[in-house]
């Protein structure tokens, strides 16, 4: 995630402090990793030297003086060209679980175990989003049926390496 | 092997064959009250195979089947029926609801087989109905109804008699993703709420998710990965 592009975002509805961002990040997206301050306050920096931000006040008070941040123009552009941009799909070509399968053909050892072991994880994990699924809010719903629907895939690239073991298993051989 | 301690239902052994075609080879299962036990494994595998043993609705070639301390195979076939009417329940890929009846009298369906007066029954059904969220299409015919909300139906009337095991057969294959998930919250939910310890056969991982472990059958042998790991 592009932590600057998603400050740049919340700034959009209008100036906020440092905390205030860390806040709202942290309760939209931070689920699992909240912001360290430190990561908020270096990212600010960033887009401050690069024009996308501006001080729009600074309060000082009895602590460390509070900067309160405004977007410019140039970083509405930049935040309208990051969510135009398409990500790109990860592809995965060497994954290390392919690596092992087939490892463990070279070495004459149970491939089909290691799927099995492997799917057993993968489910675990599953069980534990679908629960924090079904206790969540809608945020909750969306963020664990990303994390869902990448491990399905790998589940069935799983299923269907586990149907060709037999056939993958010659190819080694040769 | 013993059936495992305090199990519910277990099998062990399962040999099933279909003239040539071996569907079952030493297959093995158990499963307490309240735990929801998905059974995996590709198209094939054995899976629908070991569903229809467990509940006895097929008879294995050979190998034990326990159901609450009694063997199934020591039962005669009215005994056997007269335990699928009162303690099993089973929910299909297709609802298989009766078209020509109205969603609350499918429900009460089951009720009204063991001698439930009507009105009993269909109070009972219309209960279930409520829980599972199709309460308001107790009028209609299942032609009238979704694909998703016939399958609502379809759990409410496996549930109707509080069975003690439910047996689930693919029960969100016919289904998007959505009404997949309601189907499967609905289901395990209302399940968990009875203690009744469901059966869940399927292909898909993320329904696979809302069960408690997973055994795998593949060449109509099986693995409980919780055991084997």
């Amino acid at each position: 995630m592009s932590i600057g592009h998603t400050l740049l975002g919340l700034l959009e509805s209008g100036p906020r402090h440092g905390y205030d961002l860390k806040r709202a990040f942290d309760e939209k997206f931070g689920h699992d990793r909240p912001l360290h301050y430190g990561q908020v306050y270096s990212t600010m920096s960033r887009l401050l030297k690069h024009g996308l931000v501006e001080v729009d006040g600074i309060e000082a008070g009895g602590g460390p003086e509070r900067k309160r941040y405004a977007i410019t123009d140039a970083g509405i552009t930049d935040v309208e060209h990051w969510l135009a941009t398409p990500e790109k799909p990860e592809e995965y070509l060497q994954s290390t679980l392919y690596t092992k399968v087939v490892l463990a053909l070279h070495t004459h050892r149970d491939a089909a175990d290691i799927l099995d072991t492997q799917r057993a994880e993968h489910l675990r994990s599953m069980r534990v989003l679908t629960d924090r699924k079904r206790k969540g809010d809608l945020a909750d719903q969306l963020i664990c049926d990303h994390a869902l629907f990448h491990l399905e895939a790998d589940l069935r690239w799983l299923e269907l390496t586990a149907a060709r073991l037999d056939k993958l298993r010659e190819a080694v051989a040769k | 092997m013993n059936a495992p301690a305090g199990s519910l239902l277990s099998a062990d052994q399962l040999r099933k064959a279909y003239g040539p075609t071996v569907a079952l080879d030493g297959a093995a299962f158990s499963i307490h009250s309240g735990e929801v036990v998905a059974v995996m494994g590709p198209s094939g595998s054995g899976k629908s195979t070991l569903l229809h043993c467990l509940a006895g609705i097929v008879p294995p070639d050979s190998g034990s089947i326990t159901y609450d301390g009694r063997e199934l195979a020591t039962m005669s076939d009215a005994e056997r029926s007269a335990l699928r009417r009162s303690d099993f329940g089973f929910v299909f890929q297709f609802g298989q609801l009766v078209p020509e009846l109205t969603c609350v009298e499918n429900v009460a369906l089951p009720l009204r087989l063991n001698g439930t007066s009507r009105k009993q029954a269909e109070r009972a059904a219309l209960g279930w109905m409520e829980r599972l969220e199709v309460d308001d299409l107790k009028g209609k015919r299942p032609g009238e109804v979704s694909g998703g909300q016939g399958q609502r139906v379809a759990v409410a009337r496996a549930l109707v008699t509080e069975p003690r095991v439910l047996f689930a057969d693919e029960p969100t294959g016919a289904l998007d993703s959505l009404n997949g998930e309601r189907v499967m919250v609905l289901l395990t939910d209302a399940a968990r709420s009875t203690n009744a310890a469901v059966v869940l056969v399927t292909h898909e991982a993320r329904v696979a998710a809302y069960s408690d472990r997973e055994i795998v059958v593949r060449d109509g042998r099986s693995r409980d990965m919780e055991r084997a790991v």
